[in-house]
């Protein structure tokens, strides 16, 4: 099978596989690869050094070059790339590449390998990347023979960026880098049936679909990050079927801001941490309109009391979401923008129904006030309330449009709550996953997408520290990433969950030992800033948005404070703690071990 | 309080899936299968094209129609699947597999064995003066009989190939 392939000295005009992977980035209109070198990459390297038309961007850890190119991606809509060398340069990329997966996000990541001769005999820094990517790729390939490169780069972008997006990973041994192809062959298994996502849908399931809504008295858009994936013509769209129909909408946390949160039909993100009023209305809805997520368990809460009494339509781009957990009554095969597009022409000049009656039970369960906390804490009433911190945060950056991106935790729960979206592609967070560590590295990429935007990694003591190494990344590309830490010395969420279910246990939840962060700012060339009282909190913020270069704003905040409300795990949406419900207790073994 | 866990009326179907021959698919298909907890009863494999490039899977599972359908929709996300058929949803089909059983004996027991053996019309393919090896084909619930009655005549072991399936009629699946 192997072509035929010589030396590149003999032949100065024809291309090594290295180069001819240059090319192929270029092609695709790569402008940055988020990688880190070693001996099996060596020399594609060796192709990068000095061409201008592609910026490597050295991470400090490949970990936080899957997560900057997940921020890129999220950020810009185009595919991330990675590049990063076999063995531990791949293994150490897997995080961030499950990730990807879990929230489709678009990357493609090239993997070096040992030399062909080599695999399998457990050879230095050898890895089976292909065999443990499988489950947490799109695709993959392993790209034996030169003459096949050029065609699968094409393919892997294809695949990344089209239907449900997702990562794909190439894996190139070192001999196929440095042999250069006497030809270069089309894919053999390209065609229709190979790989066909479908994006227009069926015109009856769409006639369906908006009788349905119209005969609908209490309606319910429930998006997700699909709308977002879509892109924001996507968003635009969605925004134009709720002024024509007058439904309330709620989303998932992956697709805040597809949706403006000041719009008075917004109903806060539904789910474990979402408002009373989505939950609610999500529970008494008559019609439920699935735009592009995947009735995650975060979501759903317990099934059997899942809005018992709705009919479900569930748009998607991937057959396998619908009917995966919750069985609808329309299942929509499509892309959410051209399907939203096509809801909208066919809903034509219809007056939708008058949603007042509906509007109005709305209103009750949103004077519940389910977001206001207490002003102070009980074990220290001097301290910044975390929710007051989201809040003046926002307060004080909305104008800019900021990019914010998290970690994982409550400080997470709080950015989504507090942080009011208006446009997409403007919060990047880690959802499926739920990777502590993907704030800073996703803060990185998404300032190099978008180099004049502000950008503000809303972060914990503790998540912030698992790729703290990528400080130094910022620093060298003189990027302006803020850090805004909410630190409570405590793995919240893990202590939050330790005194609903473990009568308060607090097993190797507290963060001792913490560093000086200002220090470590400083370490690193960053600017440092304490906030330590609410009357410093705005000056910090202040001083954050008005230095030029880098900033980490260690904020301490109450250490008692729990992310509220609540849905407890195994618990319906009816069943919501808020706040001023006692949350220290105990449960029974089936609900512990649900997550 | 013991932990619940959902239960729904098990139900055999037969998936016939045709794929691009390439390496790592099979790997795909059997982890994505443990991956998300399905059942494979039996499943074969082989390329089924002059040039090599397409492989035909048949996979026989198990499992309530809920899951029957995630594993279909599973499978079709795998880029190098072309297509899946459910054969059993499909209508009337085709289903056979090989077996090769070796039965040791002597004495009226062999003589019994070569008897039942041109009953199945199973066909005796190695000899010696104490064992036959035979081979069988035909439907999954023949072949177990077969087998069954070798079991008192001196069965000593046997190789199953999995089925393999086909919609009746003149449609390709």
């Amino acid at each position: 099978m192997t072509a035929p392939t010589s030396p590149a000295s003999d032949n100065p005009t024809a291309m090594s596989g290295a180069a001819i992977l240059v090319e192929g980035l270029i092609e695709q209109g790569v402008e940055f690869v988020f990688g880190y070198p070693g001996g099996a990459v060596l020399p594609i390297y060796d192709e990068l050094f000095g061409d201008e038309r592609i910026r490597h961007i050295l991470v400090r850890h490949e970990a936080g070059a899957a997560h900057a190119a997940e921020g890129y991606a999220r950020a810009t809509g185009k595919p991330g790339v990675v590049l990063v060398t076999s063995g531990p340069g791949a293994t150490n990329a897997i995080t961030g590449i499950a990730d990807a997966w879990m929230d489709s996000i678009p990357m493609v990541v090239i993997t070096g390998q040992v030399p062909t001769a080599l695999i399998g005999t457990d050879a230095f820094q050898e890895a089976d990347t292909i065999g443990i990517t499988r489950h947490c790729t799109k695709h993959n390939y392993l790209v034996k023979d030169p003459a096949d490169l050029a065609a699968t780069i094409k393919e892997a972008f294809l695949i990344a960026t089209t239907g449900r997006p997702g990562p794909v990973v190439i894996d190139i041994p070192k001999n196929v880098q440095i042999a250069v192809p006497s030809e270069r062959r089309a894919l053999v298994r390209a065609g229709a049936h190979r790989y066909a996502p479908q994006t227009v849908a069926p015109a009856e399931h769409i006639i369906e679909a908006v009788e349905m809504i119209a005969q609908a008295e209490r309606p319910i858009f429930y998006t997700g990050g699909g709308v977002i994936n879509s892109g924001p013509e996507a968003s635009a769209l969605l925004r134009r079927l709720q002024d024509i129909t007058g439904a309330p909408v709620t989303s998932t946390l992956m697709g805040l801001g597809a949706f403006p949160s000041t719009h008075p039909d917004w109903l806060g993100m539904l789910g474990m941490h979402g408002t009373y009023e989505a939950n609610m209305a999500m529970n008494k809805c008559d019609v439920m309109v699935c735009i592009g997520a995947r009735f995650d368990d975060r979501v759903t809460g317990r099934l059997d009391a899942f809005s018992p009494d709705s009919k479900k339509i569930h748009i998607d781009i991937d057959r396998s979401s619908i009917n995966k957990t919750v069985p609808v009554d329309l299942g929509i095969l499509g892309d959410c923008g051209t399907v939203l597009g096509q809801m909208i022409e066919a809903w034509g000049s219809r007056q939708a129904k008058n949603l007042g009656e509906w509007k109005a039970r709305i209103a009750g369960w949103r004077a519940r006030e389910c977001l206001a906390y207490p002003e102070r804490s009980t074990k220290n009433p001097g301290m910044i309330m975390p929710q007051k911190a989201v809040e003046r945060l926002h307060a004080l950056t909305h104008q800019r449009k900021p990019i914010i991106t998290t970690e994982v935790g409550q400080h997470q729960m709080w950015a989504a709550q507090y942080f009011g979206f208006e446009d997409p592609n403007k919060w990047l967070t880690s959802g499926g996953l739920g990777t502590m560590g993907y704030g800073l590295p996703a803060a990185i990429g998404a300032q190099l997408g978008h180099p004049d935007a502000l950008v503000i990694d809303i972060a914990g003591e503790a998540s912030i520290q698992m790729n703290i190494q990528e400080l130094g990344t910022a620093s060298q590309y003189r990027l302006p990433v803020k850090i805004f830490i909410l630190n409570n010395e405590y793995m919240g969420m893990v202590r939050q969950w330790q005194e609903l279910t473990y009568e308060s246990r607090y097993s190797n939840s507290y963060s001792d030992s913490l560093p000086d962060f200002v220090k470590l700012a400083e370490a690193y060339g960053w600017k440092g800033i304490r906030i330590t009282e609410e009357r410093e909190l705005d000056d910090g913020i202040m001083r954050m948005l008005d230095h030029p270069g880098p900033v980490i704003v260690d904020c301490l905040v109450a250490q008692d404070a729990n992310c509220l409300p609540m849905i407890p795990s195994g618990a319906a949406h009816t069943d919501m703690l808020l706040y001023g419900d006692k949350v220290d207790g105990t449960m029974d073994d089936e609900a512990k071990a649900l997550v | 309080m013991p932990m619940k866990i959902a239960e729904a009326a098990s139900e055999r179907h037969v998936l016939a899936v045709t794929v691009d021959n390439e390496p790592g698919i099979l790997a795909k298909i059997t982890g994505l299968f443990t991956a998300r907890g399905y059942n494979i009863d039996s499943l074969t494999v082989a390329d089924i094209t002059e040039d090599h490039a397409v492989s035909r899977i048949t996979i026989v599972t198990n499992g309530p129609p809920s899951v029957i359908d995630q594993i279909e929709a599973q499978l079709e996300r795998l880029v190098p699947v072309h297509k899946v058929t459910d054969l059993t949803t499909a209508g009337p089909h085709v289903e056979r597999e090989l077996a090769l059983i070796k039965v040791a004996g002597v004495g009226e027991k062999r003589v019994e064995a070569l008897r039942l053996a041109d009953i199945f019309r199973a066909r005796p393919v190695d000899t010696t003066t104490e064992s036959f090896i035979f081979e069988i084909t035909g439907p999954p619930d023949k072949v177990d009989s077969f087998i069954a009655l070798m079991r008192e005549l001196g069965l000593v072991e046997v190789g199953r190939t999995g089925i393999v399936g086909m919609m009746r009629g003149a449609q390709g699946a």
